[in-house]
């Protein structure tokens, strides 16, 4: 049954077993239903082609039959139903109370994972092997779904709520993260990774985050660049002039901006107030040629930590 | 002065056709428009798979892609799908078959079709107000943020519903008032029956997607927050409210398609429908079970697990019904004489599809299953076989079924069977491959894949071309034996339902006389006895 498994793709999640079980079982099913039903009316329509009228019966049903064939479908249906919630409530929607948390961010069109400890990363998801891990996902701006095939999980990301789905990786690699809830014109470009390591490979991982987010050794300029990487500006802004979703950072501070303001375009100088002002209410003045897309950070950003970024900003000459 | 001009009396010319209140010119004033309807849609499927052929650009950039099947889905479903088979052959056939001299209001019937053209007006015009890519199903909150031809698109729809409402009510009095004297319920064909419960259904589920279209509109055009989170809306609840007439509308769809397949295998297998009753019943069954299972297009919506169980159970009792209604066609085929026209060609094809169609949805049912196929390819085929290999396919075996008792002249066989063979053969290429794409992994709506997916999708491509093809070729064949078909009398499939008892072409009032019916739909010894009683 070698080339079956072949039309799946390769599980590596705890319960993907499970799922892909149901689903050979319902297959079998539906498998005999189907040559019951063809078989039939295929050998019918060969025995009584172009048959001669005076031949033709007056057979106008038959109770018996007619009861057996309502009665023993009901009775399968309601075995497939319960095999379906058995696997889905026991596995797919049962995270061991250990798992680690993380949380997942849809945009358009890009994945951003959340650590417990703070840290932000950019479309990859780093995990340990053979650990539960448990996402609470939510959108911020319209609905997407997390879809990874190997581990047999989707789940939609709804702006305004919060959702979950959880997996234990059981192999190491790096698997695909498919959007596939349709989003808009990159949907089918949503592409993420879940990297799956071992766990040593990743508690050391998770101690050099540590270190570099503790920041408070760091000059403003140093604590600024590192801010930049782990708040995720850097997935929208570039540093060496570059086009990317938002402008680049490059030679930012000091510039004349072309702004739209309430629909009106305005030309003003980029100085200290005005980088501040992008990042708490990004919304106030638009750059001209680039959506309102950005998230304000507001509350999310000491003003502490805006100060070393515009000292980062005011290096990126 | 309009009062002449809608009265009932036939008029010379074009005005003729314009201002005709008979039925069975609407089904033609219809036929041509959702045909050209069809064509435009399968013009937008023929762009997609092209685009597909290559992983990457191949033809068009991604927001145009999605525009087109936008566009696809729009049309296919609300133009040509929903409307085809009841507008059609639904409004040139009922009053025949029940013998009647027209539908219950001929004036509001045609009021119906220009409701239904300018409906289609204004959802075609929208591309000219920008992008409306949001999918046949105009999810928020992306139909809120994107650009502002939804707004006439979703009006379009809006528009279109109430054709599909006024058309349903007219059928359900017409069958319950101008039945012919001794035309008792259970002598009604089962296309009539099929009606009926569509018909139903129109009234019930159309007003919905009416007032959440409306809910939208008013959302876009004045923030009202319905639906909008960042307004306190609920994007969720669009979900349920679009899905609570759109499952239905599957089965809006389909039923009437089951009414064909009725009525062309016993008239070409000769043979009474077996368990009459039971598949009368199986019809509303399959109607109110199909307004209590919206909710399976939502497994993976984050509703809370409690609806996904319910919701998955209610939906496996819909396969009960429509197994009865395969068993019994297969059935019905036992010890007939079974004639391989091109109809029964068509409705063959059918109960191959249609089961496939079928058992396939018992994998979307299912909710572990479902979590791992949603919204991939799986899903895509799936409703294709249903969609196309169901009801398209029904649509094309009735019109060449019907074509001698519209045209009073025969299509030529080679040409039927071979379009046939062609739209069997390149549905399986199409949409089999798919159901594996959905399998390893592909999302719908993707307008690029991952180099895996390449062979796959470039089969789909292939087969495509071939239902066209055969498309073409019914279209043809039909149009051409039109004007130069043999004539081949009234009755030349010797059908015992009543629109068979009348002169083909049917006269202006259908009936020299209102006929008084003694036998049952598919009495077919009647004639066995008249030959007889001739030898
Ligand atoms: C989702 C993508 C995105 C992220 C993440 C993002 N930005 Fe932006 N940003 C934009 C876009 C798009 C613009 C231009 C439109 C506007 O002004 O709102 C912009 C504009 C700006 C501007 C004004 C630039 C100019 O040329 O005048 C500054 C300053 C800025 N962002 C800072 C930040 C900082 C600091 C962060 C991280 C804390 C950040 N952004 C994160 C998308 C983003
Ligand atoms: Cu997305
Ligand atoms: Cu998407």
């Amino acid at each position: 049954m070698i080339w079956m498994l072949n039309l799946f793709p390769k599980i590596t999640s705890s319960y993907g077993k499970e799922v892909d079980n149901v689903f050979w079982f319902i297959f079998w099913i539906s498998l005999i239903f189907f040559l019951i039903v063809q078989v039939a009316m295929f050998y019918f329509i060969f025995k009584y082609r172009n048959r001669r009228e005076e031949e033709v019966s007056d057979i106008e049903g038959n109770n018996l039959l007619e009861i057996t064939w309502t009665v023993i479908p009901t009775i399968i249906l309601i075995v497939i139903f319960f095999y379906g919630v058995y696997v889905f409530d026991n596995f797919q929607r049962r995270p061991p109370a250990n798992a680690i948390e993380i949380k997942a961010y849809a945009y358009q069109w890009w994945w951003q994972f959340e650590y417990p400890n703070g840290y932000k990363i950019r479309d990859t998801l780093i995990v340990p092997v053979n650990k539960p891990i448990k996402l609470i996902m939510t959108s911020n701006d319209v609905i997407h779904s997390f879809y990874v095939r190997n581990f047999r999980i989707k789940e939609d990301l709804v702006p305004g709520r919060y959702t979950w789905t959880w997996f234990k990786a059981t192999e190491p690699g790096i698997y695909d993260i498919q959007c596939a809830e349709y989003c808009g014109t990159l949907h089918s470009k949503m592409i993420g990774y879940v990297k799956v390591i071992s766990l040593e490979e990743y508690n050391a991982w998770l101690a050099s985050l540590s270190k570099e987010m503790d920041l408070s050794a760091l000059s403003p300029v140093e604590r600024g660049a590192k801010i930049f990487q782990n708040k995720g500006c850097s997935a929208c802004h570039s540093v060496d002039g570059s086009r990317m979703v938002g402008p680049t950072f490059k030679g930012l501070y000091g510039r004349d901006a072309e702004v739209v303001v309430g629909g009106k375009e305005e030309r003003i100088k980029s100085d200290e107030n005005y980088i501040r002002e992008s990042i708490l209410n990004p919304n106030a003045k638009i750059v001209k040629g680039y959506p309102a897309i950005m998230p304000s950070y507001q509350g999310q950003l000491s003003e502490d930590e805006i100060l070393s970024l515009i000292e980062y900003i005011k290096t990126l000459k | 002065m309009l009062d002449r001009l809608l009265s009932h009396e036939p008029k010379p010319g074009i005005l003729g056709w314009l201002l005709t209140t008979d039925h069975k010119r609407i089904a033609l004033l219809y036929f041509w428009s959702i045909i050209t309807a069809f064509i435009l849609g399968g013009i937008f499927a023929l762009l997609i798979r092209l685009e597909l052929f290559f992983p990457g650009k191949t033809i068009v950039d991604p927001d145009l892609y999605n525009r087109i099947f936008t566009l696809h889905g729009v049309i296919m479903v609300f133009m040509v799908i929903v409307p085809a088979i009841p507008a059609i052959l639904g409004n040139y056939l009922i009053p025949l078959m029940i013998g009647a001299r027209d539908v219950a209001f001929p004036k509001l019937n045609l009021l119906s079709y220009y409701i239904y053209l300018l409906g289609a007006i204004i959802i075609l015009s929208s591309v000219l107000f920008g992008a409306v890519d949001t999918g046949w199903t105009f999810y928020t909150p992306y139909s809120i943020k994107t650009g502002g031809g939804v707004l006439i698109a979703l009006f379009g729809v809006f528009v279109i519903g109430f054709s599909s409402i006024l058309t349903g009510l007219n059928f359900i009095v017409t069958i319950h008032r101008l039945r012919a004297p001794g035309l008792s319920w259970g002598k009604l064909p089962l296309f009539i029956w099929a009606s009926y419960a569509t018909s139903l259904m129109n009234v019930i589920a159309t007003p919905v997607i009416g007032i959440t279209l409306l809910m939208l509109i008013l959302e876009k055009l004045f923030g009202v927050g319905f639906f909008d989170p960042t307004k306190g809306g609920d994007p969720i609840m669009f979900q349920h409210f679009f899905w609570f007439y759109s499952h239905p509308v599957v089965y809006i769809m389909i039923l009437p398609a089951m009414g064909i397949i009725s009525e062309i295998i016993a008239v070409h297998s000769r043979k009474k429908i077996f368990g009459y009753w039971a598949m009368a019943a199986a019809i509303f069954g399959i109607a109110f079970i199909g307004f209590i299972v919206w909710a399976h297009h939502m497994f993976t919506s984050g509703m809370s697990d409690v609806a996904r169980w319910i919701f998955s159970f209610l939906t496996f009792f819909v396969a009960v019904p429509t197994g009865v209604k395969m068993f019994n066609w297969v059935a019905t085929l036992y010890k007939g004489s079974i004639r391989l026209t091109t109809p029964m060609l068509y409705a063959i094809s059918f109960l191959f599809l249609f089961s496939i169609g079928g058992l396939t949805g018992l994998w979307l049912a299912t909710i572990s299953t479902d979590v791992y196929l949603h919204d991939t390819y799986f899903v895509v085929a799936h409703f294709h076989y249903v969609m196309v290999g169901g009801a398209i396919t029904a649509l094309f075996g009735g019109l060449f079924h019907w074509f001698p008792k519209i045209t009073g002249r025969m299509y030529s066989e080679f040409w039927g069977r071979l379009s046939a063979i062609f739209v069997f053969i390149g549905f399986n290429l199409t949409f089999f491959p798919q159901f594996l794409l959905g399998m390893q992994g592909m999302p719908r709506r993707y307008w690029d894949y991952l180099p895996e997916f390449t062979l796959l999708n470039q089969i789909s491509t292939i087969g495509a071309f071939s239902i066209a093809l055969g498309a073409l070729i019914s279209l043809i064949t039909l149009f051409v034996y039109w004007k130069k078909g043999e004539k081949v009398g009234d009755n030349p499939w010797k059908g015992a339902t009543l629109e068979w008892q009348t002169s083909s072409p049917p006269p202006y009032y259908n009936f020299k006389e209102i006929p008084h019916v003694e036998h049952g739909p598919y009495d077919f010894e009647i004639f066995r006895k008249k030959e007889k009683e001739q030898v």
